[in-house]
């Protein structure tokens, strides 16, 4: 699983982790870990549709707002409405659902580029928020609501079971990206899409496919975020999330160009965001000065993404 | 020839608004040979191969497989009929392992509930299928799971052509399949294509490389102006004739070219 383009993301991981060890003593506890974990795991699960979507050539912008949008319907509906919390999380993730389909639909059927939709959704899913919302935050969520916040002990340290989860999901993304002809395809359809229509693949089903599946894992992401934050928080997921998620993606060494990388790689990048978040906390640093730091970083990644693939052209 | 053709074309019609790329074109490949076609630019060469591939519809004539009529609405139609195309711009994906694009689109499941349940696919056996079928038309690599990537323009066309021969069940259209390489290359896939033959696939081509289309074809189909204008063979004419034929060239053109072009006999 640990193949020659994650080697790269792995050793940044190791790196940043000794340089953070040094300047702060209580970075390598094991709570301090877990809450790493904690804070990767949203990021970590909106990444993984955002590997999707890359693999294809295409990027989601709207992943942060989509998550949100179905983070305030899941929580409205099960608070403000009433409704049963487990037909209210269903709703929410549907509605997550739905902007994916929305994505991939012009995508595939307008053929428009998907930086293009996405930046529309974003907004689109921004507005809705708030609309939907009034702004108000919702709280005194129900238990089902709260699930993947809670913790279980192991030799005393706290894991939440959505970290948990999102182990799992990754190793379901893991599995349909290299064990199934879906992956293959798309692959396929993000290193030469042309080849792949010849071939006999229906490119436009495998790339709604992308976007559907990613929209779930966004609603995924909006029903770990709620069990985290405890709130249904309309100013939720518009900044570091959807910058993280595309970070995490291109730090594991998935290429922008399409066709290259792994469900692997993002885990490690999503981990190295968070050490990095952690860690300038940890030592001190502002939090203005950790978006300066991310921003680097995904410059940095995105640097050698472009640079390998000059070279492999060449 | 009395024979059956596997594939017939019968007065093949297209019009593209006031353009005809195809009037009334004729077409036959018979069981075992190579039937290329050569044309200007123009001549509809390419209109006849995507109408026999399914890449578009013909207005108007009829296509018979087997000496039945079929219409093909579709490549994945052609396919699934047994004719498989290679283009000539390298159809591959670089990123995949060369058993990965071998089977891209076909790929091989387990049998039972790990493949159908979890869809697993059967990669030992989809790499075993594809080394032996290298080892069959004798394509040299140096390992069935490197990326297509690092191979050079001939081996990708190389993977592009295996994969025709693999999955074609009865004819592979080859679309000016050695265009895109260099001089070694095209030797190679030019011995890999007459390798295909031999083991009973009839192949039609594309090329405008005259020598090459006299090397390997058994017959030649000349286009000029949407319609098959003749069909010579490398045994009755020789290369200036059949240019000749394809341009157009009146009789008394055509024996000047030839006085000008065979001033001395080939042949003692």
């Amino acid at each position: 699983m640990l193949t020659a383009p994650t080697v790269g993301p792995f050793l940044a991981l190791l790196l940043a982790m000794a340089f953070f060890s040094v300047k702060s003593e209580n970075f390598l506890h094991g709570q301090n870990l877990s809450l790493i974990l904690q804070q990767v795991m949203v990021v970590g699960v909106l990444a993984i549709g955002q590997t999707f979507v890359i693999l294809t050539a295409g990027i989601d912008l709207s992943c942060g707002t989509v998550m949100a949008f179905g983070q305030i319907v899941m929580t409205k509906l099960a608070v403000a409405n009433g409704v049963d919390p487990l037909l209210a999380i269903a709703l929410g993730i549907l509605a997550c659902v739905a902007f994916g389909f929305v994505n991939g639909a012009f995508v595939t059927g307008v053929k428009l580029p998907a930086f293009i939709v996405t930046l529309g959704t974003l907004n689109i899913a921004f507005a809705l928020t708030h609309v939907y919302s009034n702004d108000e935050t919702y709280s005194d969520l129900p238990s089902q609501l709260l699930f993947f916040g809670r913790t279980f002990t192991v030799r005393g340290t706290d894991i939440t079971y959505g970290v948990v989860f999102m182990f799992v999901l990754f190793g379901i993304a893991w599995y349909a990206l290299t064990q199934t002809a879906w992956g293959r395809h798309v692959y396929a359809v993000g290193d030469n899409i042309e080849a792949s229509r010849l071939m006999g693949i229906k490119v436009n089903r495998v790339l709604l496919s992308v976007y559907v599946l990613a929209g779930l894992t966004y609603g995924i992401a909006a029903l770990l975020l709620v069990g985290r934050t405890e709130l249904g928080d309309p100013n939720a997921g518009q900044t570091t999330e959807n910058l993280d998620a595309i970070t995490a993606v291109v730090l594991g060494g998935t290429s922008l160009f399409g066709g290259r990388g792994s469900v692997i790689g993002t885990l490690i990048g999503a981990i190295v965001v968070g050490v990095f978040r952690n860690g300038l906390t940890l030592i001190g640093v502002e939090v203005v000065w950790q978006y300066f730091v991310t921003g680097i970083l995904v410059i940095l990644a995105v640097s050698v993404d472009q640079l390998t693939h000059r070279s492999r052209r060449a | 020839m009395n024979e059956q053709p596997i594939l017939e074309g019968r007065g093949l019609v297209k019009r593209y608004g006031q353009v005809v790329a195809l009037s009334g074109a004729d077409f036959e490949l018979y069981p075992n040979e190579i039937v290329a076609i050569i044309g200007d630019n123009g001549a509809g060469k390419s209109t006849l191969i995507k109408a026999l591939s399914g890449a578009l519809q013909p207005d108007d004539g009829e296509i018979r497989l087997d000496g039945k009529r079929v219409r093909f609405r579709s490549p994945g139609d052609a396919r699934s009929a047994g004719i498989e195309t290679v283009y000539q711009d390298l159809a591959v994906a670089p990123s995949l392992d060369i058993a990965s694009n071998i089977f891209l689109g076909r790929e091989a499941r387990f049998r039972g509930p790990l493949g159908i349940g979890l869809r697993l696919l059967d990669k030992r056996r989809m790499r075993r299928e594809a080394a032996r079928h290298f080892e069959e038309l004798k394509i040299g690599v140096q390992s069935i799971t490197q990326p297509v990537e690092n191979l050079s323009g001939g081996q990708r066309q190389g993977v592009a052509v295996a994969r025709a021969a693999k999955w074609a069940q009865r004819l592979a259209i080859m679309d000016e399949p050695t265009a895109a390489l260099g001089v070694k290359e095209t030797r190679q896939v030019l011995d890999l294509i007459l390798r295909v033959r031999e083991r009973g696939l009839p192949v039609i081509i594309i090329s405008h490389d005259m020598p090459h289309v006299f090397e390997l074809a058994d017959r030649i189909l000349i286009m000029r102006l949407g319609k098959r204008v003749a069909v010579v063979t490398p045994q009755t004419h020789t290369m200036p004739e059949a240019v000749a034929i394809m341009t157009g060239a009146t009789r008394s053109e055509l024996e000047q070219a030839m006085t000008k072009e065979a001033p001395e006999p080939e042949e003692p």
